[in-house]
């Protein structure tokens, strides 16, 4: 490993590789607690759900961000065609998060936590993040040094990393009593802080989806053109202001329900769009040349548009009171992570680790299998969570409500659904993403070229 | 191709716009008094170092494992809720709390409970698509 980030050998590869290996752990996690739905006080003593959640949801995001900056930082190389302003601030990011990651997973395995819904961690792991993602922008401005004629996804990029470290530090507020001393007003902002934070790593995973489809097509036309800015900026305008269907429910302000419900959620229909306008330029040659990566941006689009749907359906308030607090909300969510925001970045992976040491082809038949085995349970995993959500809500809804235990053991079949496809995505993009860590193993031990350059 | 003096302008508007909200969400909270004192603070401390929110919902927004806990201090009392607190069941551990730490988390969540309510059948929902609690 030493020699891995030294200065010679670090290259922004080193993220794609970790974000890969906290993509599995993520799923192997996900899979532990999906068990322990159907397995009442499975592991509750050792591997308790409060502890296997978090583990999940943040390995996760993690791979989300890794691979989002591994992507950033080496497509930042190929547009300007020079190295990046400082390598050495990119070995610091790392070496950061690499800590934090493992810091904060150790610390949840010792049942150390921040306590928070969704992203959590004890507050004093911020601080690396924020300070390695301080570094990242500086390298990215100096980077590219200058706005003027630059194509959409590095407005894109610019625009994620600064929202992101905006809302993830107003995610702390929490720690001033003036925002902490009323349940309500926490989760009014903490609610607020998510909600455009997932949009600020949209931003820079459809960045760089975007890059990848200038690369794939040979065509940059469409990066510099109107409609790429115009689908931007109401990508943006999403970001800022449709964060509060997470809180209809909540007893805050109207007009935070009204501003929201109009703005709506129409940043997954900009991406497909994108994409989809891509998709007629490039010719069957290219296609095939790129097949990998391709093919997973085209499962994206299949995912964009069944998210879309649920998206716009649980972005109307009258409708959201329904799916609220039910699993319906959990498929929406894994629909975008896995769906969308997983496949996109393993377009981006494939892309960035390809056959560099040993050839890939052998290897088709196994990641074509990964790849629909992935797709295929995914859906099922999806419909699965779709149908325990419609149980939930009607008890939700019922006049005459049986307990809660008995409601949860009657969506058993779903869990068990649900689980199993989950164990099976797992295997899926296993398989998958084996032959990228062939290929870099490989290069590591022939020191051909070695694996990170 | 917009000029990028274009873009530069409707960045910035947006820009505005967001720091505009932001600021005014954060000197318009939609509870101006603290509801909570120092048993139950020291209670919302609990609930968030034990990581309950991983299995239960305040509001709807939570884990799914257990029940939403918002109004359970009226729905089943504070005897209830001490029961749970002091023994677990198949799928809660048993976090071996003090009679102190229990008495606390029960109070937070009285304080969750006063608050508002979260049962989805108490809305109304208006014609424009809203909905009012």
């Amino acid at each position: 490993m030493e020699l891995s980030i030294s200065k010679a050998k670090f290259t922004p590869k080193v993220f794609i590789l970790v974000a890969l290996i906290l993509l599995t752990a993520g799923m192997l996690f996900g899979t532990i607690g999906g068990l322990q739905y159907i397995v009442p006080g499975f592991l509750k003593e050792a591997l308790s759900f409060e502890k296997t959640r978090p583990l999940h949801v943040s390995s996760v995001l993690f791979w989300i961000l890794f691979a989002s900056m591994g992507a950033v930082l080496t497509y930042l190389k190929e547009h300007t065609g020079n190295k990046l302003f400082s390598n050495r601030l990119s070995q610091i990011l790392f070496i950061l998060f690499v800590a934090s990651v493992i810091a904060i997973l150790i610390a949840y395995c010792f049942g150390v936590f921040g306590g928070r819904e969704y992203w959590e961690f004890p507050p004093i792991l911020s601080t690396p993040i924020i300070i390695g993602w301080i570094l990242f922008l500086l390298n990215f401005i100096f980077s590219v040094g200058t706005l003027k004629n630059q194509p959409v996804y590095i407005w894109m990029w610019l625009t994620g990393i600064v929202f992101f470290l905006f809302t993830f530090s107003e995610s702390y507020l929490w720690l001033f009593p003036y925002f902490n001393n009323h349940v309500v007003n926490d989760m009014n902002i903490q609610w607020k802080s998510y909600g455009s934070m997932v949009g600020s790593w949209n931003m820079l995973i459809y960045g760089s989806s975007i890059f990848l489809m200038t690369k794939i097509s040979g065509d940059k036309s469409y990066a510099y053109s109107n409609k790429a800015f115009i689908l931007y900026f109401a990508g943006l305008f999403n970001l800022m202001f449709n964060w509060g269907h997470h809180i209809y429910t909540l007893p805050t302000q109207h007009y935070v329900q009204y501003i929201s419900y109009s703005v709506s959620m129409t940043e997954l229909l900009i991406l497909g769009n994108i994409i989809y306008g891509w998709k007629a330029s490039i010719t069957k040659a290219q296609k095939y040349f790129n097949r990998d990566a391709y093919r997973f941006l085209v499962a994206a689009d299949v995912w964009i548009f069944l998210n879309l749907v649920l998206a716009i359906c649980m972005s109307i308030p009258a409708i959201n009171v329904y799916t609220h607090g039910t699993h319906i909300t959990v498929a929406h969510a894994m629909g975008t992570t896995i769906g969308i925001n997983t496949m996109l970045l393993l377009a981006v992976c494939y892309d960035i680790l390809k056959d560099t040491c040993i050839s890939l082809d052998p290897y088709q038949k196994l990641m074509k299998f990964g790849f629909w085995l992935a797709n295929s349970s995914l859906f099922a995993f999806w419909i699965a969570l779709i149908g325990a959500g419609i149980l939930k809500s009607k008890w939700q809804m019922s006049s005459d409500q049986i307990a809660f235990s008995l409601m949860m053991q009657n969506l058993t079949p779903f869990f068990i659904v649900f689980m199993i496809s989950g164990a099976l995505l797992l295997i899926g993009i296993v398989l998958a993403i084996y032959p990228l860590f062939k290929n870099h193993l490989a290069c590591f031990l022939t020191e051909k070229t070695g694996p990170l350059n | 191709m917009f000029p990028d003096k274009q873009k530069f302008i409707v960045f910035s508007v947006l820009c505005i716009g967001f720091l505009s909200y932001s600021g005014y969400l954060y000197s318009h909270l939609p509870f101006s008094k603290s509801n909570f004192s120092a048993s139950e603070a020291q209670g919302k401390a609990l609930w968030q170092k034990h990581n309950c929110t991983a299995c239960h919902q305040i509001y709807g927004l939570g884990g799914y494992l257990g029940p939403d806990l918002t109004n359970e201090y009226s729905l089943r009392g504070s005897s209830f809720i001490q029961i749970f607190l002091k023994t677990g069941n198949t799928t809660m551990p048993n976090y071996h709390l003090s009679e102190t730490e229990i008495l606390q988390i029960t109070d937070y969540l009285k304080s969750v409970d006063q608050s508002g309510k979260s049962d989805p059948r108490k809305f109304s929902i208006n014609a424009n698509g809203t909905i009012n609690q």
